[in-house]
């Protein structure tokens, strides 16, 4: 974790993060055993019993239903079998009995994409009015945004259901009727959901980097006659890249894995519910056809585990600043 | 899926992003051509207005409206006190309010000690790199794959059935009998805290670990010149230079365990005396119709929550003034 790439400004673990790139490479070259003999088989351990769950549900993905339900996973090597069927029944079998995961597969990335980039832009350009448009009761309003991140989401979910099937319901019905292949049912209120939700902490940490932008730069545009919009676009978005990355993968990560959001203003269709609904429903109504749940729950883990084995630094990064989001 | 829904949703999701690129892109355009009266004012509704307009129509107002709902009834009357007498009355709600209690004192403990004494173990030890993904995956993991995962190692077959599910088996193994786990109060409750532990020990693990490392070596290397071991100077000097992200992480993850849902959702729905506050919450407001008493479940989470938030802003505070 100690890569020299551009750090978000976390409050209270910043000091840490900047002396980890100094301390980080020196240790790096001493390269020592384990503290001891103790502790290196304590954490062997620990690493086990950490990763034996998922890999037990990886290994049993690939058995056949029979085997699955009768025998251990771990029991593997007394009765070998392998099969690519439990994942062709969850993704592409179309029987009414099946879980039909593909059409909620794309839910989820449709989702989560527009649910990630619409905070992220409304989110910026809120941070860079904080940071470098001067007006009165700038400081009042941060502190009040700031806020916000107390308020847990349920409290919100309640009255915000009512507002959407009042206000939003007719215009989904009316673009049913505009272009029949949209459903009346669609994803416009869990857009905006998420996307109010991610607002106060998304404005919170990127008026944190945009406003340590020096200020000569955007004097110095300012001076040489570029509006706001010029300086936004031109030099604040491109300097704010490694924050803006770190904010979407936390972003994404999180809106791909909700399940509360997506219960309460997806409705529950194939038309807009995402895996993580389709997952819950099917344990609780086949929990013991462990051959489907076993390859479902790792259809709806792959996006997630790439995401993280490849951007790994950035999602530790997006974690440390978003850690109280919600 | 047939195609027509494949392409459907293919419309909905670039038309939304479009409309959307359209929409800041002409109050763009047409803000840079502003009266020059008053420019700056249109510059400034422009960025920020989006946003709090988003905040206060959909966070502020529910949230009063909440506060309002939590002293109705399901159809909407005014009763008062009521949902709170019901919530602290009513034996099932107790047992709501108890379990939230048990997992937001068992969670945050459990997953910082694991997590800190995980860290220094692998602290500057070869493949630490590797060490830490392992622990830390979960944390990428839905709540709901990791309830299904765990679901599948509390899994029970009955009498003389091999067992499929690996706690059982270890039971067997050990000559006892297998166990329903999900359906045995009080166990169950801390079958599910086991999940939530095991997701969140990845967090408190990498948060340490980066404030460990920035523990000053000379600090450590005084310590050992005079004559300290290895658990003195962990107490004496470690602990106290990693103070500040202790409080983060500890409060991150009661903050996080107050409002688990989904775990308890996906692995018992909250039945044989599981629920939680947040569950509960659900479960009134969503499928039983009683808003008022969802809403007064929420505004408790919410009273729960408000001094842990409250401690750590202070906490904050202190530091930034040191520096």
């Amino acid at each position: 974790m100690s890569d020299n790439v551009v750090d978000l400004p976390i409050v209270g673990t910043k000091k840490n993060a900047l002396e980890v790139v100094t301390v980080g490479t020196k240790s790096a070259r001493v390269k020592r055993r384990l503290t001891s003999r103790t502790a290196t088989v304590v954490s062997l351990v620990i690493a086990i019993l950490w990763t034996l769950p998922t890999f037990g549900l990886f290994v049993s993905s690939f058995r056949p239903a029979g085997l699955i339900t009768t025998t251990g996973w771990w029991t593997i090597l007394q009765n070998p079998g392998f099969t690519l069927d439990n994942y062709k029944e969850v993704l592409l079998s179309t029987s009414q009995s099946s879980p039909q995961l593909g059409a909620y597969f794309v839910n989820s990335l449709a989702i989560a994409i527009p649910a990630t980039i619409f905070p992220l832009v409304i989110a910026s350009m809120a941070a860079y009015a904080f940071a470098w448009i001067k007006f009165k009761g700038s400081g009042a309003l941060f502190v009040l945004v700031f806020a916000l991140q107390i308020v847990p989401l349920q409290l919100a979910l309640i009255p915000l259901l009512q507002m959407f099937t009042a206000i939003l319901k007719p215009g989904q019905e009316a673009l049913h009727q505009l272009i029949p292949m949209i459903p009346a049912q669609n994803y416009l209120p869990v857009w905006i959901a998420h996307t109010i939700f991610a607002l106060p902490l998304a404005i919170f940490l990127l008026h944190n980097f945009i406003s340590e932008i020096p200020s000569e730069v955007i004097e110095a545009a300012r001076v040489d006659g570029a509006s706001h919009g010029q300086v936004f676009f031109r030099i604040v978005l491109p300097l704010a890249v490694p924050a803006l990355a770190s904010f979407a993968i936390f972003q994404f990560l999180w809106v791909w894995n909700d399940l509360l959001v997506a219960l309460i203003f997806s409705g529950g269709t194939p038309d807009v519910a995402p895996l993580t609904q389709r997952l819950a429903e099917l344990t609780g109504t086949r929990g013991q056809d462990w051959q489907r749940l076993t390859a479902a729950a790792f259809v709806s883990l792959i996006v997630p585990l790439i995401v993280f084995f490849s951007l790994q630094r950035y999602f530790v990064r997006g974690l440390l600043a978003g850690s109280t989001k919600g | 899926m047939t195609t027509a829904d494949l392409l459907g949703k293919i419309i909905q999701v670039v038309g939304a992003l479009a409309a959307f690129a359209l929409v800041i892109g002409l109050l763009l355009f047409l803000i840079d051509r502003a009266p020059k009266r008053g420019r700056d004012y249109w510059q400034l509704t422009f960025f920020i207005a989006p946003a709090l307009l988003l905040l206060l129509a959909g966070l502020i107002y529910p949230a009063f409206r909440t506060s309002l709902l939590a002293f109705t009834n399901s159809s909407g009357v005014y009763v008062g006190a009521e949902n709170f007498v019901w919530m602290f009355t009513q034996p099932a709600a107790l047992i709501t309010l108890g379990n939230t209690l048990i997992w937001v004192v068992v969670v945050p403990t459990i997953s910082t000690a694991i997590g800190l004494g995980y860290a220094v173990f692998i602290d500057k030890s070869r493949g630490e790199k590797y060490f830490k993904a392992l622990v830390f995956m979960p944390m990428a993991i839905s709540f709901v794959g990791a309830g299904i995962i765990w679901r599948f190692i509390y899994d029970y077959k009955s009498g003389g059935n091999d067992q499929i599910g690996l706690l059982n088996q270890i039971v067997v193994w050990l000559g006892g009998q297998p166990v329903q786990w999900l359906q045995t109060s009080p166990i169950n409750t801390f079958l599910l805290i086991i999940v939530m532990i095991w997701i969140q020990t990845g967090f408190a693990m990498v948060i340490l670990s980066a404030a460990i490392k920035g523990v000053p070596t000379e600090q450590i290397e005084a310590a050992e010149l005079d004559g300290t071991n290895a658990w003195q100077r962990f107490t004496n000097v470690t602990i106290p230079g990693i103070r500040g992200s202790l409080v983060v992480v500890i409060t991150t993850i009661s903050i996080a365990t107050l409002k688990v849902f989904d775990i308890v959702r996906t692995m018992t729905a909250g039945n044989f005396n599981t629920s939680v506050i947040a569950n509960e919450m659900y479960t009134q407001a969503f499928r039983a119709g009683e808003q008022g008493r969802g809403a007064a479940l929420a505004i408790v989470l919410f009273l729960m929550v408000l001094p842990i938030v409250i401690y750590n802003v202070r906490i904050m505070r202190k530091q930034r003034e040191i520096r």
